[in-house]
């Protein structure tokens, strides 16, 4: 896979995109300008259903923007055929909300060795170093052989994790990761992405540039990120942590 | 315009909108079923680009998905196409030599088999198995899979949807049905001779094989071949189609399982249509 690790500029940008509901035209929102950098630990606000999931994604290159430029690495998305935005798509990780969506019919190892052995053609031996290091830091390796679907709304979303680390991705987009969790597992969750963001062992020591989604900033209180809302059709850049509590 | 008196004495504008309702479905189904034309066109078209520029990609994850769809669709289907060519042998193949030798006709017993079995039956119950047992699982479980969103997860890792979920299906569906094809003539042909046998019908084994050599020839083979092969891509074509082409939710699987039957079955109809035409042609 063709890498440039070395890339300077903002790893996503989004210049004048219109962001429209999955399968309409309906646009949620215009004139979006953003620009993440290399490390930053992004949280992106929004009430229920105020289009959180639609943002993320076009974001992540999951859909086209309705209008305007969304790039990864400096390259402009629309621009890319199919094949190059996959190959593109495995420099950057998504945890979808609500379990994480596995792979029904695979074990929790073979959810997270299935890019592997996919981009990197590896043999199943030859990727479980990289999964089981991958299991024991999201704290699933116990539950290497259990069929992902099986598996409780927690431990889904944390497979969900596991599996988009496995390419170590440089960007990690993350759809309202502690909704439905218990405090225990978001206290996990944050302490776990505190340390990708810092760099870890899974990311080479990489700080690991994160963007989470959430309906209640309260719960990334503790951890000092930029921030951003998404309210009455607008993206609104809100600084570092202050003046929040007045919009969500 | 329209008003003129009818056989049945009532004036035409009581009739009218009945004609205009079953236009109107008509219509619908036409421009329906071009639409599907098309979009199965687009999507074997992109399954075979794909197919093509991926041939060696990723070996260690779609050869097992291979082997797995040739299982499925071809040796755990074994018993069932056994029982069938026996079936057919017995029905068919006896009841023909049989029919044959009363009418002082049993030289003309390979062409029957070769015509009957050989280009028409074997194929076409190959194809029909595969699709009752596996084509409709291919819809339910993409269907599935793309209701629960696993197909955007795909996407979102940098997979192929087409490449990880409708290749291998395409490529062990077709393999599948040509073997299952070849097991079920050479079986229906052998089974079918012991049942004339048991009818006393008094052909010896060597001129029933003289018989069916002398009336298969070379194209024969090779039409089988495509023919079970192009079975097996439209029915993994359609079958994926109805699956992952359009977005579903969990409660239209079924309906989306039913109609791939439905053109499963058409396609095959008409493309056995088309393999007559070549063989009339040659």
């Amino acid at each position: 896979m063709e890498q440039n690790p070395q890339f300077a500029g903002p790893l996503v940008e989004a210049i004048d995109a219109s962001i429209a509901q999955p399968r309409s035209h309906y646009v949620l929102f215009s004139h979006v300008n953003w620009r993440v950098a290399a490390g930053e630990f992004w949280v992106v606000g929004g009430s229920q259903n105020s289009g959180k999931t639609s943002f993320l994604s076009t974001m992540a290159g999951l859909r086209p923007a309705a209008a305007g430029t969304v790039r990864h690495f400096g390259e402009d998305l629309s621009r890319l055929s199919e094949p190059q935005l996959l190959r593109q798509r495995a420099r950057v990780g998504f945890v979808f909300k609500g379990g994480g969506r596995m792979f029904a019919e695979l074990t929790v190892a073979e959810n997270v060795a299935l890019p592997l052995c996919y981009h990197k053609e590896w043999t199943e031996e030859e990727a479980d170093p990289r999964v089981n290091a991958i299991l024991e830091a999201t704290a699933l390796e116990s539950e290497a052989d259990t069929m992902a679907q099986g598996l409780g709304w927690g431990l889904q979303q944390r497979v969900g994790l596991a599996r988009a680390l496995a390419l170590n991705p440089e960007v990690l987009f993350l759809d309202e990761p502690l909704s439905g969790l218990e405090a225990r597992d978001r206290q996990w969750w944050r302490a776990f992405l505190k340390s990708l963001s810092e760099g870890s062992p899974l990311t080479e020591g990489r700080k690991m540039t994160i963007i989470t989604a959430t309906n209640d900033f309260g719960l990334w209180e503790s951890a000092n990120h930029r921030q951003g809302v998404l309210r009455d059709g607008r993206w609104q850049l809100i600084g570092e942590q202050a003046n929040r509590s007045d919009i969500i | 315009m329209l008003e003129t008196a009818s056989p049945t004495g009532l004036s035409e504008p009581e009739t009218a909108p009945v004609h205009r309702a079953f236009l109107r479905w008509a219509g619908h189904k036409i421009i329906g079923a071009k639409d599907d034309v098309r979009g199965m066109g687009a999507f074997l078209l992109i399954t075979l680009s794909v197919a093509l520029a991926k041939f060696n990609k990723s070996p260690t994850v779609v050869r097992p998905l291979i082997r797995s769809q040739i299982e499925r669709a071809g040796i755990n289907l074994l018993p069932m196409i056994t029982f069938l060519a026996l079936a057919l042998g017995l029905v068919v193949i006896g009841q023909t030599v049989f029919l044959l030798h009363r009418y002082g006709a049993e030289s003309y017993a390979g062409t029957v088999m070769a015509s009957v079995v050989v280009r028409e039956l074997g194929p076409a119950i190959a194809a029909l198995l595969v699709l009752a047992r596996v084509g409709t699982a291919n819809v339910v479980e993409l269907g599935t899979a793309r209701a629960m969103g696993e197909v955007e997860a795909l996407e979102a890792l940098g997979i192929d949807p087409i490449h990880y979920l409708v290749v291998p299906r395409v490529i062990g569906l077709a393999l599948s049905i040509f073997s299952l094809t070849v097991y079920l003539i050479m079986l229906a042909l052998l089974s079918g001779y012991l049942f004339a046998f048991i009818q006393n019908v008094p052909l010896r084994p060597g001129e029933y094989f003289r018989q069916l050599a002398a009336a298969l020839l070379w194209w024969d083979f090779i039409l089988v071949a495509l023919k079970t092969l192009c079975f097996g891509t439209l029915i993994a074509i359609v079958t994926c189609y109805e699956g992952l082409a359009t977005p579903l939710r969990l409660d239209e699987v079924s309906r989306a399982t039913t109609s791939a039957v439905g053109k499963c079955i058409i396609g095959v109809v008409l493309l056995d249509a088309l393999f007559i035409f070549v063989y009339l042609v040659i």
